[in-house]
C-alpha cells in the first residue's frame, strides 16, 4: 500500500491492520513519533491525517485515507512551526516524551479553534498525558501559539 | 542519650558499609581522587584536565555523566562547566561519557547519614564525610534522590576553573604574557592588546600542562549563566521530534525484540506454547528467558501479536494474590519486634498518652506505579569480544556489571551509552530491560537487537511504590498540640530495591520509612515517630520522593487534624511550632502567596502542608472550591529552599511538575494486586493528572539555606496533604486514604 508522510509518498508492505504508529517507526524509521500506551489513552502518538489530529496507534495501515504529517513534517529545528516555538520560548519539555503528541495536537486545534478559550485548550489537551507535569507551560504555549498564529 | 549513642544506635546502610571500607582503604585511598577515565582515550594534540572536559584542535566536548531522564541536568551539568570556563551555549557538545568510578556522586552522604538534613553538627558532618568516603571507594555513579544538582555544584565550577587557568597558562607560555594579564571570555584567552586565543587553538600546548589546580571561583554576583534563565540545551530538539531516545535507535541488521514474563513479579514459567507465534509473519526467533519468553521479529509490532499467540502457564507469586493480604500484613505489623526505628521522641510520648483524651487516626497509602511516558527499552549487541549497550538509566556501572554477568563477558569489555530517557521518577533505577536485553543479545550473537517493552508489560513489572499504614495518637493540651505519636509501617523500599541493583541487603533501619515525618520541624511536648518494617510483599522501589511520598502524608496530614483539635488555625499553628528558620521561612511566603488568613469563599478551602525531604524544606498551600460536581483544585502556591537556584525557569517547571505529581497520584491512582498481578495495566486505569485537572501552580525559590540542594523531588510529598487538608477545610470531611478518588469526586 502506499503512504504519503510528511510529503513524501512511501510503498509499505505491511499487514492491513498494522497500526500507522509501527509503520512510521519500524518500517520508515521516523521517530518523532512516540509509541507510549498503544490504547490511544496518552497521545504521545498524534500525527495529523488530512487535518485532523489522531492517534497513530489506533489508524490500521489500511485504513489511513490521507497525507500523514508528523512532528518532523510541522517544523524543523531551522524552520520552527508556530507552535513549536511556543514550546521553546515556554521551555516546555522536561523529559520530552510526550511533546511531539502535544504539539502535533496544538497544532490540529489551532488550526480548527484560532481563538481558544481557556476550557477549549483544557479540553483539546487533556487527552494528551504528560508524566512530567508540564500543563502549565502546555497552556500558555498554546495561547502564545495562537497569538502567533494569528499574526502570521 | 548522648549523641554517640546515638549515631551507634542508628547504625546505618551506607554508614556500615563506610567504616568498613575506611578500615580496608585507609583514609589516603578515601581522599585520592580516581583517575582521570578520559586521559586514556586521549588522541595526539587532545587535551583532558578532569573527567569532565576533552578539547582538542576542533571542538570542546563537556561530560555530564547524571542521567537525564527529563530533570534537564545534562544542561545544569554543561552549565556549570560554562559558568567558569567561560562558554557560550554552542560551543561545546556534551556527552554522558562512558561509566567510570570518577564520577562518583558526592551528594549520597548528605542523606545517607541519620542525622536530620538541617543537623550541620561536628557529628553529623563527620558521619558524612565518611559516608562519602565509602560512596567514592565504590566509585557509586548513580542520579537519584534529587542529588545532581548537589553534586555537581561545587565539583563542575571547579572543573570548568581548572580548564580555564591551564588553558590561559597554555596561552601565558605561548605569548609570554603574564597568567595575571590574560583573561578569558567566549571559549577564547584574551591578551591585553585585546586579540584572542581559541581554546580549540592552545588545546595541543594544554595537552602537555600539569592541570592548574589551585583556582579561585567566581563569586556569585559574576555569575553569567548561574540564577539566570536560559534555554535549556535539549529544549530544540523536544520540541522538534529530533530528540533521541533508547526507543528510538537504529543500527544497520537490527531486529525487534519484546518479552512477556510471569506478572505475578519473581514468579516462575512453567511451560508455554508458541506453535502460533512461530508462524506468524515477521517472527525470527522466540527465545526463552528467565520466566518468561522473548519474541524476535523485524517490526515491534509483530513482536507484540507473537508475544499474544504465545500460551503460557505462570508459575504463583512469591507474595500474597490479594491486595487485602497485603493490608493486613501492614495492619499487623506494628509490633515491637518490627519496630524499625525510633529517632524521635521528646517528652515522654507513653506517660502523655495514659489516660488522656487521645484523638486517634489511621492513614493509608497504596501502591502506585512509575510509568515513564517512554517504556522500558534497551539497545544491545554482543559479539565474541565485546558488548556494546544503550538505554537510558540511572546507575550506569551496575548496567555494565549486570550485563557482564549475564554475557560471560569481561566487564571491561562492555560499554553502556546512556540516552536521554522519556521520564524515569525512579522506574531507571530498575534492571528489567537491562536484563532481559542481555539475555536476548546473548542468544544473538553479532545481531543488534531493539528490546522494547510493551505498556502493559512495564506496569505489569514497574516495582510500585510501598503501600504504607500509619496510625497516629494525639493529645490537645491548652488550645494546642501537646503530644503527637505516629508510627508508621511499610515494607522498606531499600531493602526490596537494593539487591536488584547488585548491591548488598543493607543493615539497620530504612530512614524512608519515616522519612519527612522524624524531621518534622515542630516543637511539641511530647513528640514520637516511630517506624515499623512490614515483612516485604511485592516488590517496591523508589518512586519520586520515596518514603516521604508517604510519610510526608501522614505527617503531615495528623498533625493537621490535631491542629484543627486544638481549634488553631492551620498555618499559624505550624509557625508557632516551628523551631527551624529555613522551614519558617518557607511557610511564611506561601501564607503571603495565598493571602492565608483571608476569607476564601463559599464552598472553598485552603489546606496547607510542609515537608522536608532530601534536605529541601517545601511548603505548600491548596485552594479547593467543593462544588456540586465535585472537588476543582483550583491553585497551589509553592515555596521551597534549595539554597541556590541554578536556573529559574527550570526550578519552577520542575516544582510544578512535582506538584502535578503529587496531586494527580494521591487523587487518581493506585496498582492493586489480584490473583498476584496488578490490576492496571496502562493509563486508562491509572491516569494520575490529566491537564483538565491542573490547578494554577505559583512557585516561590528562596534560596537562605547554606547547602544547594535539589528539587526534583521535595514538592512532591507536601503536596497530597495540602490537597487533604483543603477539602476537610472546604468540606468537614478527613481524607486519610489515597487515592481520594474512592471517597470524594475531582472535577
Amino acid at each position: 500500500m502506499q503512504l504519503t508522510v510528511n510529503g513524501t509518498t512511501h510503498e509499505v508492505d505491511v499487514e492491513d491492520d498494522m497500526p500507522l504508529l509501527w509503520v512510521l517507526r519500524d518500517e520508515l524509521g521516523i521517530t518523532g513519533v512516540k509509541y507510549g500506551c498503544g490504547i490511544a489513552q496518552c497521545g504521545a502518538c498524534t500525527v495529523i491525517v488530512d487535518g485532523y489530529a489522531e492517534r497513530s496507534c489506533q489508524i490500521a495501515a489500511a485504513d489511513v485515507d490521507g497525507p500523514v504529517t508528523t512532528i518532523e513534517g510541522l517544523g524543523t529545528p531551522q524552520t520552527l512551526h508556530a507552535v513549536q516555538e511556543a514550546w521553546i520560548e515556554h521551555q516546555v519539555a522536561q523529559c520530552g516524551y510526550c511533546q511531539s503528541g502535544q504539539i502535533m495536537n496544538a497544532a490540529a486545534f489551532l488550526a480548527e479553534t484560532p481563538d481558544p478559550a481557556d476550557d477549549e485548550i483544557d479540553d483539546a489537551m487533556s487527552g494528551n498525558l504528560c508524566r512530567c507535569g508540564t500543563y502549565p507551560r502546555i497552556r500558555a504555549a498554546v495561547k502564545s501559539a495562537a497569538t502567533k498564529l494569528k499574526r502570521a | 542519650m548522648s549523641r554517640l549513642g546515638k549515631i551507634a544506635r542508628r547504625t546505618f546502610l551506607i554508614g556500615s558499609a563506610a567504616v568498613a571500607g575506611g578500615v580496608v582503604f585507609g583514609v589516603y585511598a578515601a581522599r585520592t581522587p580516581h583517575p582521570n577515565p578520559l586521559a586514556e582515550t586521549l588522541a595526539d594534540g587532545e587535551a583532558s584536565f578532569n573527567p569532565w572536559i576533552k578539547i582538542d584542535g576542533e571542538k570542546i566536548t563537556l561530560i555530564t555523566p547524571h542521567s537525564d531522564v527529563g530533570q534537564g541536568v545534562r544542561h545544569m551539568q554543561a552549565m556549570l562547566i560554562a559558568e567558569e570556563m567561560d562558554l557560550d551555549p554552542g560551543q561545546f557538545t556534551t556527552d554522558f561519557g562512558a561509566p567510570d568510578p570518577a564520577y562518583w556522586n558526592r551528594a549520597f552522604s548528605e542523606e545517607g547519614a541519620p542525622f536530620m538534613s538541617r543537623d550541620e553538627s561536628r557529628g553529623a558532618e563527620t558521619a558524612r564525610t565518611v559516608v562519602g568516603y565509602a560512596v567514592k571507594m565504590f566509585g557509586i555513579q548513580a542520579t537519584g534522590g534529587s542529588t545532581a544538582v548537589a553534586d555537581s555544584f561545587d565539583k563542575l565550577r571547579e572543573a570548568g576553573a581548572v580548564a580555564r587557568e591551564t588553558l590561559k597558562l597554555a596561552a601565558s607560555q605561548r605569548t609570554g604574557v603574564p597568567v595575571a594579564e590574560l583573561t578569558t571570555a567566549s571559549a577564547a584567552v584574551r591578551l591585553p592588546d585585546g586579540s584572542e586565543i581559541a581554546y580549540t587553538e592552545l588545546a595541543a600546548d594544554a595537552a602537555t600542562l600539569d592541570p592548574v589546580t589551585d583556582v579561585t571561583l567566581r563569586e556569585p554576583a559574576d555569575w553569567r549563566l548561574i540564577g539566570k534563565p536560559q534555554q535549556r540545551l535539549d529544549i530544540v530538539g523536544k520540541s522538534t521530534g529530533t530528540a533521541t531516545y533508547g526507543i528510538d535507535l537504529k543500527m544497520d541488521g537490527m531486529v525487534h525484540a519484546s518479552v512477556r514474563f510471569n506478572p505475578r513479579q519473581g514468579g516462575p514459567l512453567n511451560g508455554y506454547d508458541a506453535s502460533a507465534a512461530e508462524a506468524m509473519r515477521g517472527v525470527q526467533r522466540i527465545l526463552p528467558v528467565t520466566n518468561g519468553v522473548a519474541v524476535i521479529a523485524d517490526n515491534t509490532w509483530r513482536t507484540f501479536q507473537a508475544l499474544d499467540a504465545i500460551d503460557y502457564d505462570w508459575g504463583p507469586a512469591p507474595y500474597p494474590p490479594e491486595q487485602d493480604a497485603h493490608w493486613e500484613v501492614l495492619a499487623n505489623s506494628f509490633t515491637d519486634n518490627r519496630l524499625d526505628s525510633e529517632w524521635r521522641h521528646e517528652g515522654d510520648v507513653p506517660a502523655a498518652l495514659a489516660g488522656a483524651e487521645t484523638i486517634a487516626a489511621e492513614y493509608r497509602a497504596p501502591y502506585v506505579a512509575h510509568a515513564p511516558l517512554e517504556p522500558l527499552n534497551a539497545l544491545i549487541l554482543v559479539t565474541e569480544n565485546r558488548v556494546d549497550i544503550w538505554a537510558g538509566h540511572q546507575i550506569p556501572r551496575t548496567v555494565e556489571d549486570m550485563v557482564a554477568g549475564i554475557t560471560g563477558h569481561d566487564v571491561k569489555n562492555v560499554h553502556f551509552h546512556n540516552q536521554y530517557a522519556g521520564g524515569s521518577f525512579g522506574h531507571r533505577l530498575e534492571f528489567e530491560n537491562i536484563r532481559y536485553a542481555a539475555e536476548i543479545g546473548a542468544q544473538m550473537v553479532g545481531t543488534p537487537v531493539k528490546l522494547t517493552f510493551r505498556r502493559e508489560e512495564d506496569f505489569a513489572h514497574d516495582f510500585p511504590r510501598q503501600i504504607a499504614m500509619a496510625r497516629g495518637a494525639g493529645v490537645v493540651t491548652g488550645g494546642k498540640i501537646g503530644t503527637c505519636d505516629l508510627s508508621i509501617c511499610s515494607p522498606s523500599p531499600i531493602a526490596s530495591q537494593m539487591p536488584r541493583a547488585n548491591f548488598p541487603a543493607p543493615p539497620g533501619p530504612d530512614m524512608q520509612i519515616v522519612a519527612g515525618a522524624w524531621n518534622m520541624p515542630y516543637k511539641i511536648d511530647n513528640l514520637r515517630v516511630r517506624a515499623y518494617r512490614a515483612p516485604e510483599l511485592a516488590p517496591v522501589s523508589s518512586w519520586r520522593s520515596v518514603g516521604a511520598s508517604h510519610a510526608g502524608f501522614f505527617a503531615e496530614s495528623f498533625v493537621d487534624e490535631l491542629i484543627h483539635a486544638a481549634g488553631q488555625d492551620p498555618l499559624e499553628a505550624r509557625l508557632a511550632m516551628c523551631d527551624y528558620d529555613i522551614a519558617r521561612n518557607v511557610l511564611e511566603a506561601v501564607a503571603e502567596m495565598s493571602n492565608w488568613g483571608t476569607d476564601p469563599g463559599e464552598n472553598r478551602g485552603r489546606g496547607v502542608a510542609f515537608v522536608s525531604s532530601f534536605g529541601t524544606p517545601t511548603a505548600e498551600v491548596v485552594e479547593v472550591t467543593a462544588g456540586e460536581d465535585g472537588i476543582r483544585i483550583d491553585k497551589v502556591f509553592v515555596a521551597a529552599d534549595v539554597g541556590t537556584v541554578v536556573d529559574p525557569v527550570n526550578f519552577e517547571n520542575h516544582v510544578q511538575g512535582a506538584v502535578v505529581w503529587g496531586l494527580g497520584h494521591a487523587m487518581n491512582c493506585e496498582i492493586t494486586y489480584s490473583d498476584g498481578m496488578a490490576e492496571q495495566s496502562n493509563y486508562d486505569l491509572h491516569p494520575a493528572m490529566r491537564l483538565y485537572q491542573c490547578p494554577e501552580i505559583a512557585v516561590r525559590a528562596l534560596e537562605n539555606q547554606s547547602k544547594i540542594r535539589g528539587i526534583g523531588e521535595p514538592p512532591v510529598p507536601p503536596a497530597a496533604s495540602a490537597l487533604a487538608n483543603a477539602i476537610f477545610a472546604a468540606t468537614g470531611q478527613r481524607l486519610r486514604e489515597m487515592p481520594f478518588n474512592k471517597f470524594v469526586d475531582f472535577v
